[in-house]
């Protein structure tokens, strides 16, 4: 015989992300840009590679950053990779796709997030921007039998196409890995908050993990949602 | 069946082993690790450099008043910035409890002071706030309750200084929200400030740390200080440095080395939200990196300061 404490863990992690979502995340949320501002409202100099722990071939790779040849390549979304995308001037509407995957919308460059609960694996797929997501939920413990009603939503994200950590063309590669803990919390007005720690694994262009906050105020409705394409400037 | 067995009854004792309802323990020292801001918490920011901040009129006017030569009277020297520093000073965090000898509850938390910031206690024991004419100190009074995993904390009572380093005016009217969260080794906190003085809307921050082992905080106390005569007006002037309204030299200098219009320069709420980039369609970024360009330890010429020369 399982005891209760132990079945119920076991059923807690068995159960559709949905169901024992301990905050809730939807809705629509907008980024308030009060840090980095000249980093990330608009594209710096070439070679400002300022708060970025990047190696020698990261600079390498920067140096030659040529926005016109990304514009011909088609390739206008490479700042707007999963590593990056939360760090642009956004706004996010995040609703259940399904019992199992929480999706992520972005206004600015169009870019769709899924987080996979439960036993989801990766399909055998290309990298993309987005890469392959795998959320699950961390909770306090509560007396035996409780639900939670905190929490933390902590993705991790592989299989990413190697892009741009900022728009002048600093670098991740294909083999980055992408941590993140989604915290939720209420102000004294009601105000709603997610606050996104963030952190960046690559070898090839990064000496030491990035690690970034990012913080989203939620909105009461989309009337503000504005979708824009990507843009290699 | 009994292996099984037996694991499963290890695994619930381990479970049970701590207290149902225990905190996150955030005592320890906290190596600084936010890749953001670098500039802000190391040289300092441009003069003149409000971006995303949302200063009222109020606030814009005694920002531009701003002389960094004041900083030098010895009336000042020795003043620490608001506890809002947290999320935007350069240092690692010290961070203790002190427990309750009958109880074992905590009765505060510390975020131990810097060379600049004084030490912030957390009180968890449910006392108020003090009333309103009650003095006002550097570190501010603090309280603190738990909201599942996260310390949610309320300062009042703080001096008035600044929230950017260049002259950015906090009040003495200010609060601040902070919520502290903890993943593994990672340590965020996100700060809200609020003021009716001179912000118009909350001012938000957030920065994490990482638990450093080895990391030497010194004692976690503010340091001590003592003014000493910096200028030749000695102890006759009788101006403290300051720029009257539309003479700060410095208004257009982040437009001459960034291309950053100066309605953006000059903060405002909505500088912080995406669509005052509709505001920014004629913005070019110039055309290389000619200062502070982040890219020093590689080994290779870089331009690390002010210079713009190659080191």
């Amino acid at each position: 015989m399982i005891p209760g404490a132990l079945l119920a863990i076991i059923l807690f992690q068995a159960t559709a992300g949905k169901t024992i979502a301990p905050i809730d995340l939807t809705g629509y949320w907008v980024s308030v840009i009060t840090q980095d501002w000249r980093w990330r409202m608009v594209t710096p100099a070439k070679g400002d590679y300022q708060s970025i722990p990047i190696t020698l071939e990261a600079k390498k790779a920067g140096d030659a950053w040529d926005p016109a040849k990304d514009e011909a390549a088609g390739e206008q979304c490479k700042a707007y990779g999963a590593p990056a995308l939360m760090a642009i001037p956004t706004r996010l509407h995040i609703t259940w796709e399904d019992d199992n995957t929480l999706r992520v919308d972005t206004d600015a460059g169009l870019q769709t997030r899924r987080f996979h609960f439960g036993n989801w694996e990766a399909l055998n797929s290309s990298p993309t921007w987005q890469g392959s997501s795998v959320a699950e939920w961390q909770v306090p413990r509560t007396a035996q039998g409780t639900a939670p009603k905190s929490g933390a939503l902590k993705v991790m994200t592989t299989n990413i196409r190697s892009g741009y950590l900022r728009k002048n063309g600093v670098p991740y590669s294909a083999q980055a890995k992408l941590t993140e803990y989604w915290d939720l919390s209420t102000e004294s007005n009601a105000d709603r908050w997610i606050t996104i720690t963030s952190s960046v694994e690559d070898s090839q262009y990064l000496r030491q993990p990035y690690i970034t906050t990012l913080q989203f105020k939620k909105e009461a409705d989309g009337t503000k949602w504005d979708p824009t394409p990507c843009s290699a400037r | 069946m009994r292996l099984i067995k037996g694991s499963a009854v290890l695994l619930v004792v381990l479970f049970l082993a701590v207290p149902a309802f225990a905190q996150l323990d955030l005592n320890g020292t906290w190596g600084a690790r936010s890749n953001q801001d670098d500039m802000e918490r190391g040289p300092g920011p441009d003069p003149v450099d409000y971006l995303g901040l949302p200063l009222n009129g109020e606030g814009r006017a005694r920002a531009l008043s701003f002389n960094y030569s004041m900083l030098s009277l010895q009336e000042y020297q020795c003043i620490y910035w608001s506890p809002f520093y947290i999320v935007s000073g350069p240092f690692g965090l010290r961070i203790s409890s002190e427990l309750d000898p009958v109880t074992a509850n905590v009765i505060d938390w510390k975020i131990g002071g810097w060379v600049d910031r004084d030490v912030t206690t957390i009180w968890m024991d449910g006392r108020p706030h003090p009333s309103a004419s009650a003095p006002h100190t550097f570190g501010g009074f603090t309280t603190g309750v738990w909201e599942g995993d996260t310390l949610t904390t309320y300062t009042t009572h703080m001096k008035a200084s600044m929230i950017r380093r260049n002259g950015a005016p906090v009040s003495d009217r200010a609060t601040m929200t902070m919520h502290i969260s903890r993943h593994g080794d990672l340590l965020t906190i996100r700060a809200l400030l609020e003021d009716p003085v001179y912000l118009s809307e909350a001012y938000v921050r957030s920065r994490t740390w990482q638990l450093d082992a080895r990391g030497n905080l010194g004692n976690g106390v503010s340091s001590p200080c003592e003014p000493i005569s910096e200028l030749p007006r000695a102890d006759t002037a009788v101006v403290i440095p300051h720029y009257l309204p539309g003479k700060n030299p410095f208004v257009n200098e982040l437009t001459e080395k960034h291309n950053i219009p100066v309605d953006a320069v000059l903060g405002g709420a909505e500088t912080m939200y995406p669509e005052f980039r509709k505001k920014l369609t004629g913005y070019v970024p110039p055309a290389i990196c000619t200062r502070y360009c982040g890219c020093g330890n590689l080994g290779v010429p870089c331009i690390i300061d002010g210079s713009g020369i190659p080191k």
